[in-house]
């Protein structure tokens, strides 16, 4: 309000200038100034007058502008008068309001909001943060191990190595037997069910699902069988085959074997360059050490034993020559500098590879298909069927292949050619076209192992790495048609197994309930004998409490000793035989008469009740007097300190428990410890336990066999742990105790779900039931 | 689908619904569950009794029908309390546990084996302490019940002997007895005319299977007396005092004129002992391996009879020793005094656990019941007492016998026999518990001779009594306990077993230092030293490390943590507990004033009593 209100009086105020002004406008500056004077005056005068008012009057003084002009600086503009700051974007403000401008104030307001980078934090504090967080996170999963850590301690016994749970599976009926149909419309829908003779309980499931089920755990086990199955028989096959190929004696086989893998290795060495350098590099720098080994070693130098036999030979052997220059010329070779490619060179290779790739590619699907036409029909059709087979006759393949490679560079041997050609007719009966190449198999390392020992296992480790990459790559493009039915039928057999899944938990809830239901029932029945004791106790409590009051009362009242002793007694006669009685009367009272004379000089009572006040008097605590006579007085014979002084000095003893036998007249209860006795106490209280009474309760139970049952004394002393001899406890792991296992993280989730999934597992059992 | 359970049967409503339409059949069980609820008492099928020696055979009982009748007394019904049964379960297959659940348990049955002492209420237990207490509960509640269980396999029940209306059972003769009893049985009656050798002592073994005798003119002998086989029969030619098996019916301790001498059972002298001299009285305590002497220079000695050693010699000051008995139930040794005292001792004690004064005149004998509740002792007096040994050493029963009783036996189920001159008494009490009645003896029986000693025999309804013309075995029905523990003590055990008893025993082997008043001492905790050395402790530290921690004022900021601020707090504290414990005080010592305001001063009450409450009200 009140900055409309200055705007209103500004307003007014110009126009009064404006008012004033123009008439004045030509006169000059002095009277000008008089007038300006004159003016001001009157300004002010009607100011006062205003002020009289009390209404308009301006709390505070406007702004004015002490020139007239009509060109209003930018630099001066003052926002004073009308009371509110001026900001930057009230400049920008046209008259008339444009779209560009408000990109502008919308950057500018950016630039406001903007705030200066804050500086970043301390090195210790952001190590002090990081160490917050981790330590939340440890003790976060840390925690996931507290109740099975208290569960752990709390245990009778535990048994080690641990065991897994196994989980048992419970029919469904055992746990729906408690279950009871309690609104109106499960009444109604179980009374229909009965009617139509739908099952409701007992079998739960249809048969049919009972079947199924069964069967999903039989494919399972079939699964599993087969893929043993398959493995045994594959390493049957490798095995036969190493031990064929070791057998071969052929010279010529190994010879050309050797040389085709060498060959093999060095294209896909380019290759290997070709593709990646820096691994070729470092397969040039394994060739260059195999090479300086060689030049630094003896081998095949002629200087071996071997080789000196064969130098006497070779004068009269053509052989035994060759066999010497063959080992000189693989020397050479070895020793031989590598030539670095040129790029030409390399691009033609390159060149070349890209050709031969499809050319191999072609030639394995007419090997496959030319020689023996139907094997392209089993191929198809067979490859459900036997499996087994089908992996034990890929592994010829890779073989094959070199072969079929190696005829293609050296068209010109011809000798090899026909040995080739030769393999092939033979291997190519268990050629499949289909490539689905595993691993590489461990038996054809060792055969190749055994066979070419005199290749560089450097190369050569080389050239299978080669060789798996080639494959790999030829799979790829080869095998599209193949793959696609086996990616479909893998595709297809999660979905199988799907169900499995859901249903498992199931099963496994079912089996938690049951032993929820079990639990409950025991404790209900442990209840019930302990509130049976204590209902009994409250019965008989009431006939003991008024009687205790009555007991103390006897015991506070002093037994008179001798009335103790010379108690009334009941009649003497009806005893013994009754012929004798009368006379035995008589005697009776005459040695009654006899005993009296006897007694009546030694009193029993009197000598008894004098020791008894010596024991007693023995076992009280003794004060302990310290004074000390003619301390501060005079000294002399016949001294003694005053009763105040004693008094002043005697320490009195605390006075102790009450005698056991304070009330008993008759008797002296030795108030000594048993030391020896106490030797075998408990003297120190265990953990737990504060008051040596609740430690007591404890230990009053006895253990030994003599107090118990048999089957009493071996629970009571059953050990809290047992551990089997010769088995390794290996500490607890989240799979032991059922948290989660982490190569199949799906059942993990399904564990973790378990109710939902039992749930809905449920909902949908009824809704069939239903039906 | 008839049989099969379902939960919708279990609905009351439907169950109605179902009924309506077609009547339900009827099962067997569902019958039978609900005759066993309405209360048959589970206790053990009754079954004729055999207990070994006194078969009660039907027609002999006839015979001695117009004198006695020897019969079956109905056994005290056990009050049963039946669980309630959880509700069957019904599985799948419709049948269904007609008795479902555990057998069961006689809940006083139960109780008798429970040993944990509830009688204190514990307060401010932790919840770790609370969940121990829990399990050690439980666990004694499950060992009970297992050993009240397990009394379905005492099967045997005692005998008992029962007069006509009217009739005294001091009256049967022995001779009576005899005849209504099956023949083994009777031949547990016998006597053996020894009149050459003078008084006779005797001994049982624990077993119940072989005695022994020493006549005062040194003849021993052991024999089986149930084959009437006789072991060995020696005269050690000189005075026999006592005579005591050991462990076991192979060694046999004598006490002779002068010396202890330890026989075997062939009557081949093993030991001995010349430490133990003139030695009166022979009691051997099983479980300790200890046999303790009397003598007659008055002391008391121990020899551990496993390793040879003796374990204390304890002069008792009272001159000479003649009158001991063992207490069963804690291994204390009693002895009477001439001075009409009876002093129980221990061996690791140097002078008398107690003493009790019980007869003007000095006691002649002395008997302590198995069960170490009752003893019963004879004076100079010609008293017969019976003292409560729980504690109070009060006598609960006396009664004058016109000869006074010299020696004085309890029988295994608290039956008590006195020899008085050639007559033997015997009181029986009310139940196994309660100690005998002397107003009404159960049987007497008049010997041959004066009776020197007396012992029941153990497992077989049979009293030995030595005098001095012979041995006598007496027939008591109800006096021993009718079921033996095979383990422990079998009358039937073969030499195999009973090494391999022998050595078991030996292993478990009391210490003589346990022995005490309270057997059971051992499961409480020593709390004098706890204490000690927890002020030791205290002294060792400076502080008490499980006092509360003094109150320690928290530091605050912004100035209010000066030291004055914080002498202030904890003085406020202080002021507080310290106000409180008053207030405490006040009102325990205002609610003590309204108590005894409440109650009527004067001894008589006066009609204007009422008003003057009345004005206390209204004001």
């Amino acid at each position: 309000m009140k900055a409309i209100r200055a705007a209103e009086s500004l307003l007014t105020l110009s126009q009064q200038d404006e008012l004033v002004d123009l008439p004045n406008y030509p006169l000059s500056a002095s009277e000008d100034e008089g007038d300006n004077d004159r003016e001001r005056k009157h300004e002010k005068l009607l100011e006062a007058i205003n002020s009289l008012d009390g209404k308009n009057s301006f709390r505070y003084k406007l702004a004015e502008r002490s020139e007239a002009s009509l060109k209003v600086s930018e630099f001066n503009v003052s926002s004073e008068g009308s009371g509110e700051k001026l900001v930057l974007a009230d400049l920008l403000e046209p008259v008339k309001t444009s779209s560009s401008l408000t990109t502008v104030k919308k950057q500018l307001k950016r630039v406001k909001s903007k705030k200066t980078l804050e500086l970043p934090l301390n090195k210790e504090e952001v190590e002090q943060i990081h160490r917050e967080v981790a330590f939340n996170k440890t003790s976060q999963t840390l925690s996931k191990w507290d109740p099975i850590v208290l569960k752990n301690r709390q245990a009778e016994q535990l048994v080690f190595p641990l065991e897994k749970e196994q989980s048992a599976f419970v029919p469904i009926e055992h746990v729906f037997s408690s279950w009871k149909a309690r609104t109106p419309l499960e009444h109604e829908i179980f009374n229909l069910l009965h009617k139509n003779k739908q099952p409701v309980t007992d079998p739960l499931l249809t048969p049919m699902e009972q079947a199924s089920l069964k069967a999903m755990s039989l494919e399972e086990a079939k699964m599993r069988r087969a893929e043993l199955q398959r493995a045994r028989a594959l390493q049957s096959y490798y095995e036969a085959r190493a031990r064929r190929e070791k057998k071969i004696k052929s010279k010529k086989y190994h010879k050309i074997v050797k040389k085709g893998k060498a060959k093999k290795a060095l294209k896909e060495f380019e290759q290997l360059r070709k593709v990646n350098p820096t691994a070729a590099l470092e397969e040039l720098e394994k060739i260059e050490k195999a090479r300086m080994m060689e030049r630094m070693s003896l081998k095949h130098q002629n200087s071996g034993k071997w080789a000196k036999s064969k130098a006497i030979m070779a004068k009269y052997d053509l052989e035994a020559r060759q066999a010497m220059q063959e080992q000189l010329a693989k020397n050479k070779e070895l020793t031989q500098k590598l030539q670095v490619v040129s790029e030409s060179e390399e691009e033609g290779g390159a060149e070349d590879e890209e050709t031969l790739v499809p050319d191999v590619v072609n030639e394995v699907q007419m090997d496959a298909n030319g020689p023996n036409p139907w094997m392209l029909r089993s191929c198809n059709s067979d490859s459900k069927e036997d499996e087994n087979q089908v992996d034990s006759e890929q592994l010829p393949e890779p073989v094959a292949q070199e072969f079929s490679e190696s005829e293609e560079d050296e068209r010109p041997m011809a000798e090899e050619e026909t040995l080739l050609k030769e393999f092939e007719e033979r291997r190519a009966l268990r050629k499949r076209s289909e490539l689905k190449q595993d691993a590489e198999p461990m038996g054809r390392q060792e055969t190749k192992d055994s066979s070419s020992q005199e290749v560089l296992s450097e190369v050569r480790a080389l050239a299978q790495r080669l060789n798996k990459g080639n494959l790999q790559s030829r799979k790829r493009r080869v095998t599209s048609a193949g793959t696609v039915l086996q990616v479909q039928t893998e595709e297809s057999a999660p979905e199988e197994e799907e169900p499995i899944l859901l249903q498992r938990p199931e099963r496994v809830q079912t089996l938690e309930e049951l032993e929820e239901l079990s639990k409950e029932e025991c404790s209900q029945k442990r209840e019930l004998p302990r509130s049976m004791l204590q209902r009994e106790w409250t019965e008989r409590n009431p006939n003991n409490q008024p009687d205790a009051p009555k007991g103390k009362k006897k015991k506070e009242q002093m037994i008179n000793l001798q009335n103790l002793l010379t108690t009334k007694t009941p009649s003497v006669k009806s005893l013994e035989v009754p012929t004798i009685e009368e006379l035995e009367d008589e005697e009776e009272r005459v040695q009654k008469q006899m005993i009296k004379e006897a007694f009546a000089g030694d009193d029993v009572i009197k000598d008894f009740l004098k020791e008894k006040r010596e024991a007693v008097e023995a076992n009280k605590p003794k004060d302990v007097d310290l004074t000390l006579p003619g301390w501060g007085e005079w000294g002399g014979l016949g001294l003694k300190p005053s009763a105040k002084k004693r008094r002043r000095f005697l320490i009195k003893a605390p006075e102790g428990p009450p005698r056991k036998d304070k009330n008993l007249p008759n008797v002296i209860i030795n108030e000594k410890r048993n030391i020896h006795a106490a030797a075998h106490q408990v003297r120190v209280l265990p953990y737990p336990f504060t008051h040596y009474q609740q430690f007591e309760r404890t230990i009053q139970t006895p253990i030994g066999s003599t107090w118990n049952t048999q089957r009493a004394f071996q629970k009571l002393t059953t050990p809290k742990v047992v551990t089997k001899p010769g088995h390794i406890i290996k500490p607890i792991k989240a799979e032991d105790v059922g948290y989660r296992s982490s190569s199949r993280s799906d059942i993990s989730i399904v564990q973790s779900n378990q109710k939902q999934l039992s749930g809905h597992h449920k909902k949908q059992l009824k809704k069939r039931s239903i039906e | 689908m008839e049989t099969a359970p379902r939960p919708g049967r279990d609905v009351p409503l439907k169950k109605d619904k179902l009924q309506a339409k077609r009547k339900k059949t009827r099962r067997y069980w569902e019958e039978e569950t609900a005759h066993t609820a309405a209360g048959a008492s589970p206790g053990p099928p009754r079954k004729k009794k055999r207990n070994g020696e006194h078969r009660l055979q039907k027609p002999k009982n006839t015979l001695i029908s117009k004198k006695s009748r020897i019969s079956k007394k109905p056994q005290v019904p056990k009050k049963t309390q039946e669980r309630k049964k959880p509700e069957p379960q019904r599985s799948l297959s419709g049948a269904q546990d007609p008795f479902p659940g555990p057998a069961p348990v006689p809940v006083e049955v139960a109780r008798k084996f429970c040993r944990i002492d509830k009688s204190q209420k514990l307060t401010r237990l932790k919840s770790k302490t609370r969940s121990k207490l829990e399990v050690a509960e439980a666990e004694e509640e499950e060992t009970s019940v297992k050993a009240a269980r397990s009394q379905l396999l005492l099967a045997e029940e005692p005998g008992f002997l029962e007069g006509e209306d009217g009739e005294d059972t001091a009256k049967i003769r022995q001779a009576d007895i005899v005849e209504a009893v099956d023949i083994a049985s009777a031949a547990k009656h016998f006597d053996l005319n020894l009149r050459q050798f003078g008084p006779y002592r005797l001994n049982y073994s624990r077993t119940g299977r072989h005695m022994a005798f020493g006549g005062r003119r040194g003849h021993v002998a052991t024999l089986d007396w149930v084959t009437k086989k006789l072991m060995c029969e020696i005269n050690v030619m000189e005075a026999v005092q006592d005579i005591r098996f050991l462990h076991s019916e192979t060694l046999l301790a004598v006490a002779q004129n002068r010396w202890l001498h330890i026989y075997d059972n062939q009557g081949i002298e093993l030991h001995c002992i010349r430490r133990c001299d003139r030695v009166t009285r022979l009691e051997f305590l099983p479980f300790h391996f200890l046999l303790a002497t009397a003598s007659e220079t008055g002391f008391l000695t121990y020899l551990d009879v496993s390793v040879g050693k003796i374990v204390a010699a304890l002069n008792a000051r009272a001159g000479r020793l003649s009158v001991m008995a063992q207490n069963p139930y804690n291994a204390v040794i009693h002895l009477g005094h001439g001075n009409g005292t009876v002093s129980l001792w221990s061996p690791a004690v140097k002078e008398p656990l107690a003493k009790i004064l019980c007869h003007r005149g000095g006691v002649r004998a002395l008997a302590v019941d198995s069960t170490g509740t009752y003893m019963a002792t004879s004076g100079l007096d010609h008293q017969l007492k019976i003292f409560d040994l729980r504690g109070t050493f009060q006598p609960l029963s006396a009664r004058t016998l016109p000869q006074g009783a010299g020696h004085l036996a309890f029988s295994q189920r608290g039956l008590l026999a006195a020899g008085m001159g050639d007559v033997v008494n015997i009181w029986a009490g009310q139940g196994k518990a309660s100690p005998p009645s002397l107003e009404k003896s159960y049987l007497t029986h008049r010997l041959s001779g004066h009776v020197h000693g007396l012992q029941f025999c153990p497992f077989e309804d049979v009293l030995g009594v030595g005098h001095s013309g012979g041995i006598t075995s007496m027939l008591v029905p109800g006096a021993a306990e009718p079921n033996f523990d095979g383990l422990e003590s079998n009358p039937y055990r073969s030499r195999k077993q009973r090494q391999e008893w022998e050595v078991k025993a030996l292993l478990d082997k009391v210490p003589a230092e346990l022995i005490c008043l309270d057997p059971r001492a051992l499961a409480a905790v020593d709390v004098i030293t706890l204490e000690q050395e927890k002020k030791e402790r205290i002294e060792r530290l400076g502080y008490d490390p499980e006092a509360k921690a003094a109150f320690q004022p928290k530091p605050k900021q912004k100035g209010r943590s000066s030291t004055a601020s914080l002498v202030k707090r904890k003085r406020k504290v202080m002021d507080k507990e310290h106000r409180d414990k008053v207030k405490q005080n006040i009102e325990q010592q205002q609610k003590q004033q309204k108590q005894e305001k409440a109650k009527p001063k004067g001894s008589r009450p006066s009609a204007l009593d009422r008003f003057v409450r009345a004005r206390l009200q209204g004001g």
